[in-house]
Formats: structure tokens, sequence, C-alpha cells
């Protein structure tokens, strides 16, 4: 299965909407549209996981890029995850503690970071 | 017989009829391959529905692993991975385990997690430490060194793991239950 990514602007933020596995193979295609964003001076970011199948630790080294990313011009990135296996991996690597998550892109867009 | 090859023995010497053996070249396209065949062997020979997604991740983790030693060390060998179900207490009985083994040849690969040592009580403390420890430093490292992060989540995630390294290679062992039929 391959990665679909789709981005929109709402509410001053940057929705980056995620499709399918995000591993060792997909993961640097992830990497360029968010590399991409913060180059095109989109500095708020939120990363809709719900359609994501699959996520492993080289998909989180990428969102941990990315948000170092925006970080470096007092940016922010959001997750949107409600997906009980996507969430565990952030427990096990305490990133839930890195990232705020939010459970859908409404709350994620008025959400003050 | 050099590590790669002595970690896959180690299964061979109680491999059943039902041994899956996989070799993939070092690219990262192979590692879903990887994860699919190892969920399904999974389901086959009785791992409980409530784990694939844990064996999912794991094969894909210590593949991703390996895969990347691979690139980096010796990119013209292939990776192997063993599945089985074994019995592991030697009853003779039904197996018990889902044994997966993957096996690099790469000597001395056996980083620890970012930290290890610090007081954790048990495996899944010790990745949650890890893995702080890892994304904190990320905000002043280029880039996150996913094999730290791979290993703290193989660490949070398998309860039966060992990860074991020689001079000619090392292997991630991993080991699931299988229900009784």
């Amino acid at each position: 299965m391959d990665l679909k990514l789709e981005t929109r602007d709402e509410n001053g933020r940057t929705i980056v909407k995620v499709g399918g596995e995000i591993d060792v193979y997909t993961a640097p295609k992830l990497r360029e549209q968010l590399v991409e964003l913060v180059g095109a001076g989109k500095y708020h970011l939120i990363v809709d996981m719900e359609d994501v199948d699959f996520l492993d630790s080289t998909g989180l080294g990428v969102l941990v890029g990315g948000l170092k990313r925006v970080r470096a011009h007092d940016g922010s990135l959001r997750l949107v995850c409600t997906q009980e296996r996507i969430l565990k991996i952030f427990r096990i690597t305490g990133l839930t503690k890195v990232f705020p998550i939010s459970d859908s892109v409404e709350q994620a867009v008025t959400a003050v970071d | 017989m050099d590590a790669q090859s002595s970690a896959v023995g180690t299964v061979a010497k109680t491999e059943s009829a039902t041994a899956v053996r996989l070799r993939f070249t070092p690219q990262p396209e192979h590692v879903r391959t990887a994860r699919l065949v190892a969920v399904a062997h999974a389901r086959r020979v009785g791992v409980e529905a409530g784990l694939l997604d844990e064996v999912r991740l794991a094969v894909g983790e210590a593949c991703s692993r390996a895969v990347g030693l691979h690139q980096r060390h010796c990119p013209g060998e292939p990776v192997v991975v063993v599945l089985d179900a074994v019995d592991s207490t030697g009853s003779g009985l039904a197996p018990d385990r889902f044994v997966v083994i993957v096996a690099d040849k790469v000597s001395g690969a056996v980083p620890s997690p970012r930290g290890e040592g610090e007081g954790a009580a048990n495996a899944a403390d010790a990745g949650e430490a890890a893995a702080q420890g890892a994304a904190a430093e990320a905000a002043d490292d280029e880039e996150l060194d996913d094999a730290e992060m791979g290993l703290a989540v193989l660490t949070g995630l398998v309860d039966d793991l060992d990860i074991s390294a020689g001079p000619d290679g090392g292997a991630v062992r991993m080991g699931w239950p299988v229900k009784e039929f």
C-alpha cells in the first residue's frame, strides 16, 4: 500500500492528511512533504493520521524531525489520531509527551499550541 | 558458521515442517513483504488475533533495523528471517511459541537504547525512557537515529525479546504465545 498525502490550509494551519502505511520505505515521502511545507513558510502543521494503517519508528522519526523544523520557526506540529494501535506506539516511546494529539481535525485547528 | 547462520541454525534445530524462511536484499520495500508474511504465518499457526498488530510492528522494526545495518555495512548480503512455531518446553506436544528470528551480517551491532540503565523497572519503562531521551535530543540532532527509536519500540513492545550480536553478525529473536487448539 502506498502512502497518500493531501494538504490544505484552514484557519492559519496547514493540514497534512496521511493515508496508508508509514514505514521505512514510505517515510521519506512524508519527510519530503514536511520539509517542503516548512520551506514554503508553513510553520503550523496538523498531521491527520486517521487514515494511517501502519506506523513504525521510521515514521516517528520523521514526525519528530518535522516538529523540530517547525519549532525552529516558533511553529507547531499537532497530530490527529484516535486509533489505539497507532496511539500505542506513541505511548511506548513516550512521544505522547512530545506531540499534542487531538481527536479530530476540527479540534486541532482551534487548539492553542 | 557465522553468527547469522548460527542464529538461523538455532531455530533450525527445532524447526517444524511449517517453518518459513525469507531471504531478501536489504531494500526498504521488502520490509512490508516480511511484515505481511510474518502476520500471515502467525495467524496460521495460532497466534491470537489481538497480538497480530504487535507481530506486524515488531517484525517490521527488526527488519528495518537489519536493512539499515546491511545498507551501511554490507549491501550485497541478504537479510534472513525465520518464522516458526516451536515446542519451547520440549514437551513433545503441540508448539506453544511463535518465534521470529531476524538475522543480520553486521558485527557488534547492538546499540543500547538511550536512557537504558536509568532505573527503568521493566522493558516498557526502558523503551519509554529511551524514546524520551531520543525525542529530547532530536531537538539538537538533524535527524533522529531511527535505529535507536526502533530498538525503543521493540523493547517496549515485545516481552519475549533477545537481541544478540557476534563478530560475524547478529540476530533479533522474538516470541509470542500460540493458543491451544
